[in-house]
């Protein structure tokens, strides 16, 4: 599916131009990833002795998939609300580079902040990467609509996702039941690793995936953390680190 | 649990531990997003940081897995995913590819077994 020109009839009106954003999920393999990802939060939910509505209220009201993974985790396996609510919070750092990083595709001088409001809420890793990809095609004064079209698009397939998710693992057999809850994963891997931009990120990938059996054995209710930070701040030293070799030769 | 929405009070912790702690993150972006260069160098460690957590919950759930995930033996979920991360850089980075081939091993392999 082809965006139309920047000077098409199609960009005149607001709802137009919200429809394209909502139809643009259709031109996106990550919509394909999002939906495996919240079948499997569905099926995690399920699991983990959630309710559907509850699991439907996370996807809305958290949208995203790291952290509504935290949560589920964390409380479904005897976590204090305040060891999850730490972990979360250091999870959904991330989010706010995103945010700073994509409102400016989509200011003109008459927005006020309360018209972002939405794009920040609806902003996560995918809605991130496909800013960069569809903005240039859109006439910056719908940017901000046709990402509510976009972005609501997409938490409508993950509330179908888990719904789907959630039903499924209540009735499949437990070979199929493990392939759903293998999907977040497996899927998480990849997306991240194909997001990684720079050294620091490859490593802090790879660390952060060996250091947390370590970590788990402190059973401090927030090894995820303990890793986290301690990975994170090792692969940014090997940034800095190498920063100042390139300084040096330079 | 019951019923569609369940226990309010689980309702009730998913707001405190999980809307709360992630919606604040995107309303300073966007209170604050104006003056802070994207490039700094302390968004090079939140990056970082983030994305090791990130790994974390992956391994979490691949090592102690949880539901119908543990009745997989231990090397054949650790085997899945390095499957499917191989054939992920073979694809050129392909999502979809690296998924459906760990999944393939997987329930392959848990077939197989019996």
């Amino acid at each position: 599916m082809a965006l139309p020109p920047l000077d098409s009839p199609q960009w005149q009106t607001s709802f137009r131009a919200f429809l394209w954003g909502a139809r643009s999920i259709g031109a996106t393999v990550l919509t394909l990833v999002l939906f495996a990802t919240y079948l499997g939060i569905g099926a995690l939910a399920h699991d983990s002795g959630f309710s559907l509505g509850w699991t439907l209220a996370s996807t809305a009201f958290v949208w995203a998939g790291p952290a509504q993974i935290i949560v589920i985790t964390t409380l479904g396996s005897g976590a204090t609300v305040l060891q999850a609510a730490i972990a979360v919070t250091v999870s959904a750092i991330r989010l706010f580079p995103m945010v700073v990083s994509v409102l400016p595709l989509m200011r003109t001088e008459d927005t006020k902040r309360r018209h972002l409001i939405l794009v920040a809420h609806l902003t996560a890793v995918t809605l991130w990467v496909e800013c960069y990809r569809f903005l240039p095609q859109v006439p910056r004064n719908r940017r901000i609509v046709f990402i509510h079209g976009l972005g609501l698009g997409l938490v409508s397939v993950c509330l179908i996702a888990n719904t789907i998710g959630y039903a499924l693992a209540a009735n499949l057999t437990p070979l199929f039941a493990a392939g759903m809850l293998m999907l977040t994963p497996l899927a998480f891997l990849f997306s991240t690793a194909r997001n990684c931009r720079e050294l620091a990120d490859v490593i802090a990938l790879v660390l952060g995936l060996l250091l947390f059996p370590l970590a788990a054995l402190l059973n401090s209710g927030v090894d995820i953390l303990v890793s986290g930070v301690v990975a994170g701040t090792i692969a940014y030293g090997v940034h800095r680190a190498r920063a100042g070799v390139v300084r040096a030769r330079a | 649990m019951t019923g569609f929405i369940g226990d309010w009070h689980a309702l009730a912790i998913l707001f405190v531990a999980g809307v709360i702690p992630n919606q604040i993150w995107r309303m300073l972006g966007l209170w604050f997003g104006g003056g802070i260069d994207e490039n700094s160098e302390l968004l090079v460690w939140v990056r970082a940081v983030a994305t090791a957590i990130l790994a974390g919950i992956i391994a979490q759930i691949v090592v102690q897995p949880p539901g119908a995930l543990a009745s997989v033996p231990d090397w054949l979920r650790y085997g899945a995913v390095a499957a499917g991360f191989i054939v992920f850089m073979l694809a050129r980075k392909s999502i979809f590819a690296g998924v459906i081939a760990g999944e393939i091993v997987m329930l392959g392999g848990k077939y197989w077994l019996g």
